[in-house]
């Protein structure tokens, strides 16, 4: 059975404009998805009605079924199911409440956690995502921690109920080099472990290509290319896709040349 | 050291003033120097002697005077703020939930309510119901509420478009609560500041209106009213005219500078590690 089933999907703004165009692909448990495009091309607010949170001033044609739920029709928070990593740390989380408490509210919410046994979880959660000194971190404010500490609470936050989703929307691009490929790695170490779906959403070839299998490349709100990631990479058949991965390559012997200086 | 930090002046000196004057006010319920409408100093009499700031023009003792004017300064800058808080903050949040046309009609609307001027405000309102102290504050409580709503409806937008309430939407948590766990912690220091600096106004708002004549009637005293009843005597006997105008500045300043430090303790990069 498929854990999302997006079939037909359409966004229209309130001028008419459409902003995602007949967008279909299916997600099943365990799976590594990819949406790439540039920005602008539809991912995020592909992402936003796959939660069911689209902005009122958008109105959405065709199905998203997730685990079996209408979220286009009927939506509601399915916070047990799928949740999401967003592409800022700082804005996802609420800069007056402690670390502990806003990682406390999903276990509050679906697990009915409370007390001591709430905050034994929150602390594994923090170390479950590499967070050391797990005590102080649960106590302290984002602004207290680095962009990477808090992009690792912001995953702990997703993952503390053991979604079966997980939508991560540029995890990486707000963070230096070093940092990226550390999310990356715990990312990806964490999806296996759990057999977590994960619906991984960038403009980045390069960075999906470490942790997803399958993907879509979008463009102007269409999906203009499907397939593995590695046959993507060596015999691109859209043009676009073929000058997302030139830029790579540029990019890749531009670093060759200097190193060889 | 922490108390030295320019910000905390701020906070310290303002805080001095207000509870100066506070402290008089609340000193006034209990023990008056001379019944408000006591004469028989003799009218304009020099500082000094029974009379700590002399008498005015109709022999009461100024210092009284301005003691009674206080209990009216203050509890208008309080009860313009409460009106004006309660109604803003709830307005200014509902203004930031709306989408679309709503949306764009509140904002129109609230831009025409801050245009519309607080003193042809009072005087609809006198001309309604007749000038009173009750009138002064509801005026300027209404005035105050459209600024604060406009406040209130931006920060509000800005908080929603945070991931983080896009997670607890994700998460599952109603719109209630959403409001009272993220929104309004979020927006409360912004708004507070803006309240006291609010009240800062509102205590001026009601002596230009008592100036005027459109707030408190005689025979009770306020500094607006001294100050318009010492006009005609201003060069004979300055004080009359100097010690309410005095104490307006000193209130004004000390709720302005307490704003001020209270927007450096709500900053919460700046809070310290509990």
């Amino acid at each position: 059975m498929t854990l999302l089933a997006v079939e037909g999907l359409t966004l229209r703004n309130t001028a008419g404009t459409t902003l995602v165009d007949d967008v279909s692909f299916t997600v099943s448990p365990g799976d590594r998805t990819g949406l790439i495009g540039e920005s602008g091309s539809g991912k995020s607010l592909t992402a936003l009605a796959v939660m069911g949170l689209l902005p009122p001033a958008i109105t959405a044609t065709g199905t998203v079924l997730l685990d079996g739920a209408d979220m286009i029709r009927a939506p509601r928070g399915r916070g047990d199911v799928a949740t999401v990593v967003f592409q800022e740390p700082l804005t996802a989380l609420d800069p007056l409440m402690t670390v502990g408490r806003q990682i406390g509210g999903p276990l509050r919410r679906w697990q009915g956690l409370r007390g001591d046994a709430a905050k034994a979880a929150v602390r594994e959660a923090l170390s479950e995502v590499r967070l050391t000194d797990t005590d102080r971190i649960a106590r302290s404010y984002p602004h207290q921690l680095s962009g990477g500490q808090r992009q690792r609470v912001a995953i702990a936050m997703a993952l503390v109920c053991h979604p079966r989703l997980l939508i991560a929307d540029e995890p990486t691009t707000a963070l230096d080099v070093t940092v990226q490929a550390e999310i990356l790695e715990l990312l990806d170490r964490l999806v296996t472990e759990r057999g977590t779906a994960l619906l991984f959403i960038t403009h980045d070839l390069p960075v999906a290509a470490r942790v997803i299998h399958g993907t879509h490349v979008m463009r102007h709100g269409r999906i203009v290319e499907s397939g593995p990631v590695a046959g993507l990479l060596s015999d691109p058949e859209h043009e676009y896709t073929r000058t997302l991965v030139e830029a790579a390559r540029r990019f890749d012997a531009a670093l060759e040349n200097t190193r060889r200086e | 050291m922490i108390l030295l930090k320019k910000r905390s002046l701020h906070l310290i000196i303002g805080l001095t003033l207000v509870l100066i004057i506070a402290g008089a006010v609340v000193v006034s319920y209990l023990w008056l120097p001379f019944a408000p409408d006591d004469t028989s100093g003799g009218r304009l009499a020099p500082p000094g002697g029974d009379h700590l700031l002399g008498t005015d023009k109709l022999g009461r003792d100024l210092f009284t005077q301005l003691l009674i004017g206080g209990r009216i300064a203050l509890g208008t800058g309080l009860g313009a703020v409460a009106v004006g808080g309660v109604l803003g903050v709830t307005f200014g949040l509902l203004a930031g939930f709306a989408t679309r046309w709503l949306d764009d009609a509140a904002a129109v609307t609230l831009d025409i309510l801050i245009a519309f001027p607080t003193l042809l405000l009072a005087m609809l309102i006198v001309a309604g119901t007749g000038a009173s102290l009750g009138t002064a504050i509801l005026a300027i409580g209404l005035a105050m509420a459209a600024v604060v709503a406009r406040l209130t409806r931006v920060l509000v937008k800005q908080v929603l478009s945070r991931d983080y309430i896009t997670a607890a939407r994700i998460a599952g948590v109603s719109w209630p609560r959403i409001v009272l766990s993220h929104v309004l912690p979020n927006i409360a220091p912004v708004v507070l500041v803006n309240l006291a600096l609010q009240a800062g106004l509102a205590v001026l708002a009601e002596a230009s209106l008592s100036y005027l004549g459109l707030g408190t009637p005689p025979p009770n005293a306020s500094w607006g009213r001294m100050l318009y009843e010492a006009q005609a005597t201003v060069l004979t006997s300055p004080v009359a005219a100097l010690a309410p105008g005095i104490a307006l500045v000193a209130l004004v300043v000390g709720v302005n500078l307490t704003a001020d430090g209270l927007r450096d303790l709500t900053d919460p990069t700046r809070r310290r590690t509990r």
